[in-house]
């Protein structure tokens, strides 16, 4: 029964990070249209910013319970800089082209990201572990688990919910469902449907890089972490549904379990069995698990 | 390009290519074999691309056609380059026949999507195993071509010269269906396949077909890579390598079957320089070219020499 | 005079939304019908019914012993009954030319299979270039579909849906979009290119002077019911069909 209790738990833990970048993808692909592969690398830019934040005020000797203040902060504030730079900067230019073609210009943003992150930050690996050791662990049963882990599921819940109320409950929220289900007649109605894009894209790159920021003290932050987590949270996403936020909870969810179960039980099928369940779910339902209905063409 | 010019390039660019295989240098001939390799997979993959499919995923056979060429030699003792080649066809060919049916359903994003999934799962069961040499891969050596033993130290150039003939091949075939009938049923698919389905013809039955062809061209171009490298590893079916196939395919263009492989020849040689000079920079450079051309040049470098003969 | 194509109960909704309600109609060879109604009134969905592109929720739809509603529109072609578009839909990177040559490629291949013309694909090139030429198509010939003028799209679109040779045709608003003036003479030519062939015409017309002129049976369609059914000088005259249809404050054409 533990056994299961912990594969559980692991799932978890895994789907809340992934929830974060999913929750993000998701949300510029519904409103915007475009499946940001550039993801990948605002996750990585939050991962070092926050292992640089938090490295440099626990070297400064100052109390490490605000690190992790320190990571949020780091999120927010690459959301807030890699956003309007990018959507204004370039993304703004490539509006009106296929899908396909957005889909490669964020490609091409990332392979431009990768090396920038090298050249800022250099080839070696970062680690901060101290925001994860600190509050330190607790048990289930036989087992023992960092408390960070909690923290982590926490703050996913907490993120998830702020992202329900905000789209359902809000103002903006409601401009947002408004775009997402069609732009030109949300334009028609004089929503400023730049602004909204510049602010899906910016609270976007702010879940990526709070997916990154607090995976960061787990992890050893190093080159090329972006480049497995963006194809894992296309998986995520396309099983959930593209555009859908509950499809990206649920994905999350699925990928998690999936492969914490994996790593426990067959660990030869970590790797591909993601990729599996994704083929899978597209077999019997060609648009993800909960996909937008579509209107008629002729 | 006329037909008739395309065909004739073809025949004068073989011709030239296959003088140089005695006489060019030892890390000419490897890079040379290399671009015609990939740009085999990139033909593959233009030519789904003219039927409206972009395919995030051609590493899974570029993959599939290494390895398989591969194991016939570790695992089978079957040394003989000729049988390797067909070996790799055949087995990317046969996958390609059975994805092909699920896949031929697919559009857009979810088809990149699902293409992407696939070399995933082959890369991931790829790297988890042991036997296979996980992340290290193995090597490979050919030891005869058809029957016939090659000599020690001559083996690149054969393979090479090979590799130019069955570009010629593959290119001649590819360019007589893209200016047939069934060729422009491709870009009519892309352009409206309700319409294609409204004038009788079954538009999954073209999509199925060309992407088996795309398969067996991506094995093709595994086996040479392998051969030419000596060495098969997972990272062929990684999704980046996906990834530079497309790349290479915005590079050069849609438009004529030379134009992979011009895109792949100035892609290695790009790549060779960046690795000896700047290597931290040259995903960077990567990006950036990308979006150059897809600003400025979105139908490929192809695009240029038709719109300077059209000026003159 | 035998009726060619039948549709008996035939409904369908869409959740809350009801675009065809028990439609039972018969279409007699050879004729010419109008369907008149106003936006959403359910004219195009009846077509997108009879030609497979929707399932009903209800009823049947029978032509040449065949069930049309279990079929695809690629099997609903091939048995011969072809379509034109509202919103013209053609291949637009490709040129006027090209994307005819793509019809009679298509037919030509199924010579031997389901396709009654005569085109072999030796004859396609010239078999294209006759059809640009009786559409009055063939200045246009090597313009990208993309880049033509609506009255020119409409055409072609109409000339593709005839490449065919279906035994049945069904227009969606073969001339909306087209200047007023030049209404009659599209009509002239797709009605002269049907000519006497044995094909049955049914055209959605929100133009009455077309619809008295190249009809010779209207059937007036109101929130997918069919409220009128019978000659063009009767129907337009019928009090529902001025109300839902035409409009209260009838229209002073003439």
């Amino acid at each position: 029964m533990s056994a299961l209790a912990s594969v559980a738990f692991d799932g978890v833990v895994y789907s809340s990070w992934l929830f974060m970048m999913a929750a993000g993808l998701t949300l510029i692909y519904g409103v915007m249209k475009i499946l940001n592969i550039a993801h990948g690398s605002l996750y990585a830019l939050g991962a070092y910013a926050g292992a640089s934040l938090v490295g440099a005020w626990l070297a400064g000797g100052y109390p490490p319970v605000a690190s992790y203040a320190l990571l949020g902060a780091a999120a927010l504030a690459v959301g807030l800089v890699m956003g309007p730079l990018l959507e204004r900067g370039l993304l703004r230019i490539m509006y009106g082209k296929d899908e396909v073609v957005l889909l490669l210009v964020t490609y091409a943003v990332f392979l431009i990201l990768e090396d920038a992150i090298k050249l800022a930050w250099g080839v070696e690996s970062l680690v901060v572990a101290e925001p994860y050791a600190l509050p330190g662990n607790f048990s289930i049963g036989a087992l023992a688990y960092p408390v960070y882990n909690l923290i982590l599921i926490g703050a996913a819940a907490a993120i998830g919910l702020a992202l329900a109320w905000g789209m359902y409950r809000t103002r903006h929220g409601k401009l947002l469902l408004a775009v997402i289900h069609d732009r030109e007649i949300s334009a028609a109605m004089g929503i400023d449907v730049g602004r909204v894009y510049l602010f899906t894209f910016s609270i976007g790159a702010a879940l990526a890089a709070a997916g990154g920021a607090l995976t960061a003290p787990m992890i050893a932050v190093s080159p090329g972490i972006g480049v497995e987590v963006i194809v894992l949270s296309f998986a995520v996403v396309v099983i959930g549904g593209l555009g859908s936020l509950g499809g990206a909870a649920l994905g999350a969810l699925i990928v998690g379990l999936v492969r914490s179960a994996m790593v426990r039980y067959w660990p030869e099928g970590e790797l591909f069995s993601v990729y599996l369940v994704m083929a899978l779910v597209l077999i019997a339902r060609p648009k993800g698990l909960f996909a937008a209905p579509e209107a008629r063409k002729i | 390009m006329s037909p008739d010019r395309t065909t004739a390039a073809l025949g004068v660019a073989a011709a030239c290519l296959l003088a140089a295989a005695p006489l060019a240098p030892q890390w000419l001939v490897f890079l040379l074999t290399l671009a015609l390799a990939k740009g085999l997979v990139v033909l593959g993959l233009v030519l789904l691309m003219r039927t409206g499919l972009v395919s995030f995923g051609q590493g899974l056979y570029f993959g599939l056609g290494a390895y398989a060429a591969a194991l016939l030699g570790a695992r089978a003792a079957l040394l003989d380059a000729f049988v390797m080649i067909v070996a790799a066809v055949l087995v990317a060919a046969a996958v390609a026949a059975v994805l092909g049916l699920l896949l031929a359903r697919y559009r857009d994003i979810f088809f990149a999507m699902l293409s992407l999934a696939f070399s995933m799962i082959l890369y991931g069961l790829l790297v988890k195993s042991s036997t296979l040499g996980s992340t290290d891969g193995f090597n490979l050596h050919a030891k005869s071509f058809a029957g016939i033993a090659l000599a020690a130290g001559a083996e690149r150039r054969v393979f090479y010269a090979v590799a130019v003939v069955a570009v010629l091949a593959a290119g001649l075939a590819v360019h007589r269906y893209l200016g047939s009938h069934y060729g422009r049923l491709a870009t009519a698919i892309r352009d409206n396949e309700l319409r294609v389905e409204y004038l009788g013809a079954s538009v999954s039955r073209v999509v199925y077909a060309n992407y088996v062809a795309a398969g067996a061209l991506g094995g093709l171009g595994g086996a040479f890579a392998a051969l030419a490298v000596g060495h098969v590893d997972p990272e062929t079916t990684y999704w980046t390598t996906s990834g530079e196939f497309v790349f290479v395919a915005i590079l050069g263009g849609t438009g004529n079957v030379l134009a992979p492989f011009l895109g792949a020849a100035i892609f290695e040689a790009v790549r060779t320089i960046a690795n000896q000079y700047a290597p931290n920079v040259w995903q960077m450079t990567l990006g950036v070219v990308m979006l150059l051309l897809i600003l400025f040049l979105p139908s490929g470098l192809w695009s240029l020499g038709t719109r300077w003969r059209r000026a003159a | 005079m035998t009726a060619i194509l039948v549709a008996e109960g035939v409904s369908k909704s869409f959740g809350a939304v009801t675009a065809a309600a028990d439609l039972h109609v018969a279409i007699d060879r050879d004729s010419r019908v109008g369907l008149i109604g106003a936006n959403g009134a359910g004219k195009t969905t009846f077509i997108n019914l009879v030609t497979g592109y929707l399932k009903p929720t209800a009823g049947s739809i029978r032509f040449a012993g065949h069930e049309l509603t279990a079929l695809s529109p690629r099997r609903v072609t091939q048995l011969g009954v072809s379509r034109s578009f509202q919103i013209p839909q053609l291949f637009s990177s490709l040129s006027a030319r090209e994307n005819l040559l793509v019809a009679v490629g298509i037919v030509a291949a199924a010579a031997d299979r389901w396709a009654h013309s005569a085109i072999t694909p030796a004859r396609a090139g010239a078999a294209t270039d006759e059809m640009l030429e009786r559409f009055g198509l063939s200045p246009y010939r090597d313009r990208p579909a993309g880049l033509l003028p609506e009255g020119v799209r409409k055409l072609l679109d109409v000339a593709m849906a005839l490449v065919v040779q279906p035994r049945i045709l069904l227009l969606d608003e073969p001339t909306s979009g087209v200047a007023a003036d030049e209404k009659f003479a599209i009509m002239d030519l797709v009605m002269g290119a049907v000519g006497g062939a044995g094909v049955t015409v049914l055209f959605i017309e929100h133009d009455m002077d077309i619809v008295a002129r190249y009809a010779g049976r209207v059937l007036a369609f109101a929130d997918g019911r069919i409220i009128a059914d019978g000659e063009p000088a009767r129907v337009l005259q019928d009090a529902d069909v001025r109300r839902f249809v035409i409009g209260e404050a009838a229209h002073a054409q003439h």
